[in-house]
């Protein structure tokens, strides 16, 4: 089994970008990737590309073929869905692809085009990623089911509304603060704790601002082995040491806890144990926070935090750019953006880009040498977890 | 077109005779099944479900789906029925429902499409 390296990063800036098209967002992340890494376009053996609602959002299936030929590629291509997890996925494989000694060279990461789509329409193709029968019929959105968390929450752990959204909003506010440097950010701009606690309600008790945006955007890295950087010389300097997956009821209502998710817990469990690391060594994270509350939930399933802990984390300032241990530097979904088949793969361009010291936001963790991505499918049904590290 | 086992499950509601389904080994679960995601059984029975559950999880949902869009703002609960849980829009004025009061299944109607809907009313 040969190590894996990230040899380049490549993303798009992500926002609302309406009138172009998804094959030319991914074209763009994977032509910065190519030119970050220094990697001949021939020497790609193999495309992992994520996405998650093109059939609805662009009126387009079969994305692989698509997404290869946009990005100059002629080598097997495969599409990966797993909601908001796609990308996550799509890297999974890809790392285990080059570990294997299949391949020395992948093009990962994903796309997705939302905003050309008025927001009613996004929210329900969005919405497909919940239990049909048992969840939409019964007008669950997805603000509406990670609400229903939210108060389970509250009441396993006996906390307050007040203290609830405060927690939340401080959150909110964090990843807004890291967004700012960010030029690959949807938002680069601070909100207050009190403006998010002010703003309109979307499913109580999350409001507007606990929600990520509708974005446009598209990651891609690229992976090659060890051997294949040192024989070119690349500069190559951050690896991925574990990769974890977890999957877990599709309903909240037929998972074992309303207010934890063991899918990541299950998918930390396998990326630690085969980076050989637990909790204690992580130095950063980026999380899903989709809402507020996931990234509450993110970093207790990570073991940054005991359950019930990891509410008041960012009030106590302790994930923020200067706390012990900053969680979401790069801004987030929540204030980066979410162009959903797109995220797994920006949590672990972003990472690559903290831990080698060339990110706006790198001089906070000057000295980490071990990053943990965290994407999460749906309300965690699925579960990506993947640990990079500064290589010797 | 109708969705065999979910369709009958959800009616049964209307006529107050609700269940769900009880593998070999004693796990609780909602149709249609054909293997308990818990044990792998293929054995199910039919079993009565108790007239009322318990708020485990509740929201005010403001900004629905465009298939909600008249109904909001509304509540959607997650209520525990012992063996199973169950997921419905409340029957009563939006935030007035609260984690651990009791509900009660029966079917409505979503007032923007006119489908079925798992209704949970207060008790």
């Amino acid at each position: 089994m040969t190590g894996v390296r990230v040899a380049g990063v490549g993303l798009t800036h992500f926002g609302s970008h309406p009138d172009r098209t998804g094959r030319d967002l991914f074209a763009e992340a994977a032509l910065n990737a190519r030119e970050d890494a220094g990697v001949p376009l021939d020497d790609i053996e193999q495309l992992n590309v994520g996405n998650f609602a093109g059939s609805l959002l662009e009126e387009q299936g079969h994305m692989a073929p698509l997404l290869a030929e946009a990005a100059g590629l002629d080598c097997p291509a495969t599409r990966y869905e797993e909601a908001c997890a796609s990308a996550g996925v799509a890297v999974r494989e890809a790392v285990r692809t080059v570990r294997s000694g299949e391949a020395d060279v992948v093009l990962a990461g994903g796309m997705e085009r939302m905003t050309n789509n008025d927001t009613p329409e996004t929210t329900e193709a969005l919405a497909i990623a919940a239990d049909e029968l048992f969840e939409i019929r019964a007008g669950v959105t997805f603000p509406g089911a990670y609400a229903l968390m939210a108060t389970a929450y509250a009441d396993a752990f006996d906390v307050d509304e007040d203290e609830l959204k405060t927690d939340l909003a401080n959150v909110a506010s964090k990843n807004h603060d890291n967004a700012i440097p960010n030029e690959y950010a949807q938002y680069q701009r601070e909100i207050s704790v009190q403006q998010a606690l002010d703003a309109p309600p979307v499913a109580e008790p999350l409001g507007l601002f606990d929600c990520c945006p509708v974005t446009d955007g598209a990651s891609a890295i690229v992976l090659v082995s060890e051997e294949y950087a040192a024989e070119h010389d690349l500069s190559a300097e951050v690896a991925v040491v574990g990769t974890g997956q977890g999957t877990d009821r599709m309903a909240l209502q037929d998972r074992e806890y309303l207010a934890r998710t063991p899918a990541a817990d299950d998918a930390a469990a396998m990326a630690y144990e085969e980076a050989g690391i637990d909790a204690t060594d992580v130095d950063l994270a980026e999380v899903h926070d989709c809402f507020t509350i996931a990234e509450v939930l993110a970093i207790e399933s990570l073991g940054l935090y005991e359950p019930g802990e990891g509410l008041g984390a960012a009030r106590r300032g302790e994930t923020r750019a200067d706390g012990k241990r900053p969680v979401n530097l790069s801004g987030g979904l929540k204030a980066k953006g979410h162009p959903v088949g797109a995220t797994g793969g920006s949590q672990i361009a972003e990472m690559t880009r903290l831990l080698r010291g060339d990110h706006p936001n790198s001089d906070h963790v000057a000295d980490a040498e071990v990053g943990v991505t965290h994407n999460a499918g749906g309300t965690v049904a699925s579960a990506v977890v993947h640990v990079l590290e500064v290589a010797e | 077109m109708s969705d065999a086992g979910f369709d009958e499950w959800l009616h049964a509601f209307a006529a107050e005779d609700g269940y769900y389904l009880e593998c070999a080994n004693g796990h609780g679960l909602l149709p249609p099944r054909r293997i308990c995601p818990d044990c792998g059984s293929t054995e199910f029975s039919e079993e009565s479900l108790p007239e009322s559950g318990t708020v485990a999880a509740v929201t005010t949902v403001h900004v629905p789906a465009p298939s909600f869009d008249a109904d909001a703002p509304y509540d959607t609960v997650v209520a525990d029925f012992g063996a199973i849980r169950l997921t419905g829009v409340v029957d009563a004025e939006p935030g007035t429902v609260e984690i651990g009061d009791d509900v009660e299944p029966a079917v409505g109607a979503s007032e923007t499409t006119g489908n079925d809907v798992l209704m949970l009313r207060p008790v």
